[in-house]
C-alpha cells in the first residue's frame, strides 16, 4: 500500500505568516510538499465555514495561520480568530471527525523557520491521524 | 465568456529545476476557463511583460494568471501589465510556485511538479471568480514624521526638509546626534563627527518646517499610507500630528555584556564606546591597551557580526598611537572584517604601526583577570598554537550593536516586524530595502540591521526618498478590497459591527430596511466582518466566500482527480 499522503490547506494571513512562508522559502527551508497555502489579507478572515467545507470535501487537514497576538496588522483581528478557530476545531469534534486536522499558529514574518517546523509537525500529525474519514462519505 | 490565461514562470533555474514547467503548462491547458498556457523564462522581464500583453490580446484574455515568486513584491508588476493590456488589474491572480513550492521542494522534483499544478489550479479557480474593482483615490497629508534623531534620523529630515517638506523628528532623549555623540572620529576616512552632525543639525535648525520633539515618544499610531495620526508624548503633555509618512530610525545600541571580561567588575575593562568617550577627550589613562572583538557576536544566540566593530577597533587602536606612540595595542579578533578600499588600508596601517593582532577562537574566549593594581588577558593563539598572556592596563570590549529594548514597543506600536534578533524587518531585502511592508512606514539605519555612520546617511536619505513619492504626488490609491453588504441577505444582527477594529460598519436604514452599511473610507479590507457574519451577507472584494470556496473545491478536484 502506498504511503498516505495528506492533502493540506493552509490559510496564511498577508502581513505576517505568508511573509514567514516566503521567507522559509528564501531560505530554502525543506518541508513535505503537503500543504498548499491560501493567501489573505488577515486570519481573521477565515470563516470557520471554509474548514467544514473543505473538511467534508476530504481534505485531510487545515492549518490557519496568522500575526503573533498583538501583531496583527489590523489591531485586534486575530483575537477573534484565536477564539474561532479553536471552537470550528471542537465542532468538528463533535461530528465526528478528529479535532486534531485543524490548527491554528502563529507565524510572525521573521519566522521562516517556525513556518517550517509547523508544517512538518503538522504533516507528521494529520499523517498519524490517517484519511480523512470524509473521504469515504457519500451523500 | 471568461478568458483566462495562465503564465508560468521558469524563474531562470529557480522554479524549473524542482518543477517541471511545461508539465504544468499542459495541465492548466485542461482546467475549465482557460484558453491560453504558456511559460517564460522570467516573467517579470521586460520581454516576459510584453508577451504576455501580446497573448493578452491575441487570445482577448479576460483575466490573467502568473505562476511565478510572491505577490508581496511582484504583484504590482503583473497587474500593472494587465492594465497596460486593457485589462482591469483585479482580474489578475497571483500563484506562488517558487517560494511557496520549488524553493522548499527542491529536492522532490516529482511531488513540487504535482503540488505546483494544484496551486495553478486553485488560482484559475478563483480568478474566474475575479471581478474588476474601481479604486478609490485618497489624498496625503503633505508632513514626515521621523522617529530617532540619530544620523540616519538627522539625515532622513534633512533630506526632507530640503525637498519642502514638513517634518516631525522626535527623539526620546535630550539631544539629537544619536550614538554619534560620544564618538570623536568615525569612518576609516577618520571624518569628524561632530561637524557631520551639525551639518545635518544646522539644515534642521533653520528650516521652518522643521520641528524638533526631544524626550518625547511615539505614544499611538493610528491611520495608514497617506493619512496617519501619530501621538507624540512627553512628561507634559501629548501632541496628535497628522503626517503622510513615517520614517523609523531608532538605531541600535551597544551591548554591555555585565560580568563578562570582567565588565562592571574591573574598573579598567571598557567597553569601544567608553573608549570613543575617552578618546574624543583625547587624554589616555592607560598605556597597554588589549582590544577583544567580537565580544558578545557570532556566538549562540546572537550569531550575527556587527560589521561597524573591526573597523572602529582599527581605527581607535591607531588613534591610540596617535595620542601616544609609546602605547601598545594588541587587537584579539576572530577575524578582522574591514571591508572596502578604505578600511583594508586602515588594517595595513594598524600592522605597520605596530599594532598586535592576535587570533582566537569562539571555543577558547579571552579570559581577563585582575592581578594587583593590573589586569591579564589569557587567550589561546590559534596562529601560534598556544597560550599567551597579555599584560593590559586597559581592556576594551568591542561589543555588537543590539536593538534596543523599547523596539519591541515601536513595534507594536507601528505594527512592523521584526528579525529573530530585535531589529527592524524590511519589506524585502534587496527590492524594497527601506521600506516596511506596511504601506508608508520607513526605516534607515541601524535600526534595521548595524551599519556604519556612511550607510546610516545612505539610508536615511533612500528613506527620505521614498517617504517623498506619495508625498510629493499628493494621493494614493486604495486597494479595492474593502467589504461590501449584500442588503438583501443581511438580517441587520449588528456582528460586523462588532467585529470591526476600525468602526467602519454601521446599521443604517435604506428605504425602510435595514442593513449593514460599510464606510468605504474607513474599511481596511481585513475581513473580519466577513468571517463574523452568518449569512454569509457581507464579502470582502478579492476574497469572497465564493473565491476562496473555488479554491477549495479546485485542491479537491485537482487531488481526487488526479493532475496529470
Ligand atoms: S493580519 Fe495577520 S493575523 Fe491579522
Amino acid at each position: 500500500m502506498n504511503e498516505f499522503n495528506p492533502n493540506i490547506l493552509a490559510f496564511c494571513c498577508n502581513w505576517c505568516s505568508y511573509a514567514g512562508a516566503d521567507l522559509a522559502g528564501v531560505n530554502r527551508l525543506q518541508m513535505p510538499p503537503n500543504v498548499n497555502v491560501v493567501r489573505v489579507m488577515c486570519s481573521a478572515s477565515v470563516k470557520p465555514e471554509y474548514i467544514f467545507k473543505a473538511v467534508s470535501q476530504g481534505i485531510d487537514g487545515v492549518l490557519v495561520l496568522g500575526c503573533h497576538i498583538g501583531d496583527c496588522h489590523y489591531l485586534t483581528g486575530n483575537h477573534r480568530t484565536a477564539k474561532r478557530i479553536p471552537l470550528a476545531a471542537r465542532l468538528l469534534g463533535k461530528v465526528g471527525i478528529d479535532p486534531r486536522r485543524v490548527r491554528l499558529d502563529w507565524v510572525s514574518a521573521a519566522e521562516g523557520e517556525k513556518f517550517q517546523q509547523v508544517v512538518t509537525e503538522f504533516v507528521e500529525d494529520v499523517k498519524k491521524l490517517g484519511p480523512n474519514p470524509m473521504k469515504e462519505v457519500r451523500f | 465568456m471568461i478568458r483566462i490565461g495562465v503564465f508560468i514562470c521558469h524563474c531562470g533555474h529557480n522554479i524549473a529545476s524542482a518543477v517541471d514547467v511545461e508539465k504544468v503548462v499542459e495541465f492548466a491547458k485542461t482546467l475549465p476557463g482557460v484558453v491560453h498556457a504558456g511559460h517564460n523564462l522570467y516573467s517579470c522581464s521586460q520581454e516576459g511583460l510584453s508577451s504576455i500583453k501580446k497573448s493578452i490580446e491575441e487570445n482577448e484574455l479576460n483575466r490573467v494568471v502568473v505562476a511565478a515568486c510572491t505577490p508581496r513584491t511582484h504583484e504590482p508588476l503583473f497587474r500593472r501589465a494587465c492594465e497596460q493590456a486593457g485589462i482591469n488589474k483585479y482580474l489578475f491572480e497571483f500563484v506562488n510556485i517558487r517560494e511557496h513550492c520549488s524553493w522548499i521542494h527542491s529536492k522532490e522534483p516529482e511531488a513540487a511538479t504535482e503540488k505546483a499544478k494544484k496551486l495553478v489550479a486553485m488560482g484559475v479557480a478563483k480568478a474566474a471568480l475575479l471581478e474588476p474593482q474601481e479604486e478609490g483615490e485618497s489624498k496625503v497629508i503633505p508632513r514626515a514624521v521621523v522617529i530617532g534623531a540619530g544620523i540616519s534620523g538627522l539625515a532622513a529630515t534633512a533630506s526632507l526638509l530640503g525637498q519642502g517638506i514638513e517634518t516631525h523628528l522626535i527623539e526620546k532623549s535630550d539631544r539629537m546626534g544619536g550614538l554619534l555623540k560620544d564618538v570623536a572620529i568615525i569612518g576609516p576616512e577618520g571624518t569628524d563627527s561632530k561637524s557631520l552632525i551639525e551639518a545635518f543639525m544646522s539644515d534642521i535648525r533653520t528650516s521652518p518646517k522643521a520641528h524638533v520633539h526631544l524626550n518625547s515618544r511615539i505614544k499611538e499610531l493610528k491611520g495608514f499610507i497617506g493619512n496617519f495620526e501619530v501621538t507624540i508624548g512627553n512628561e507634559a503633555e501629548d501632541l496628535k500630528v497628522e503626517a503622510g509618512a513615517i520614517i523609523v530610525a531608532t538605531g541600535a545600541c551597544e551591548l554591555r555584556p555585565e560580568g563578562e571580561y570582567g565588565l562592571c567588575e574591573h574598573p579598567q575593562v571598557i567597553t569601544q564606546l567608553e573608549l570613543e568617550k575617552m578618546l574624543s577627550k583625547s587624554e589616555l589613562t592607560a598605556k597597554n591597551f588589549v582590544i577583544i572583538n567580537c565580544a558578545g557576536s557570532r556566538q549562540p544566540g546572537r550569531e550575527y557580526c556587527s560589521r561597524i566593530c573591526c573597523n572602529a577597533s582599527l581605527k581607535n587602536s591607531l588613534r591610540i598611537l596617535d595620542l601616544d606612540p609609546d602605547a601598545s595595542v594588541t587587537i584579539l579578533h576572530r577575524d578582522v572584517m574591514s571591508c572596502g578600499t578604505a578600511a583594508e588600508a586602515l588594517y595595513m596601517n594598524a600592522s605597520d604601526k605596530g599594532v598586535r593582532f592576535v587570533r582566537y577562537s569562539l571555543e577558547q574566549p579571552p579570559q581577563v583577570r585582575a592581578e594587583g593594581d593590573g589586569l591579564f588577558v589569557e587567550v589561546f593563539d590559534e596562529t601560534l598554537d598556544e597560550k599567551i598572556d597579555l599584560d593590559a592596563d586597559m581592556v576594551v570590549l568591542a561589543t555588537p550593536l543590539v536593538s534596543p529594548d523599547d523596539s519591541v514597543e515601536t513595534s507594536k506600536l507601528l505594527k512592523v516586524p521584526r528579525d529573530k534578533y530585535g531589529f527592524f524587518l524590511e519589506a524585502h531585502v534587496k527590492l524594497r530595502p527601506v521600506e516596511f511592508a506596511t504601506d508608508g512606514v520607513f526605516v534607515c539605519g541601524s535600526a534595521r540591521w548595524p551599519v556604519s555612520a556612511r550607510e546610516c546617511i545612505w539610508q536615511g536619505q533612500a528613506a527620505a526618498a521614498k517617504a517623498s513619492i506619495p508625498i510629493s504626488e499628493g494621493k494614493v490609491r486604495i486597494e479595492a478590497i474593502t467589504a461590501e453588504v449584500n442588503p438583501d441577505k443581511c438580517v441587520a444582527c449588528g456582528n460586523c459591527v462588532l467585529a470591526c477594529p476600525y468602526d467602519a460598519i454601521e446599521i443604517t436604514d435604506r428605504d425602510g430596511i435595514r442593513a449593514a452599511e460599510v464606510n468605504e473610507a474607513q474599511c481596511k479590507g481585513c475581513g473580519t466582518c466577513v468571517a463574523a457574519c452568518h449569512n454569509d451577507a457581507i464579502q470582502q472584494k478579492g476574497f469572497s466566500s465564493r473565491q476562496l470556496g473555488a479554491m477549495i473545491d479546485a485542491l479537491v478536484r485537482a487531488t481526487t482527480e488526479g493532475t496529470q
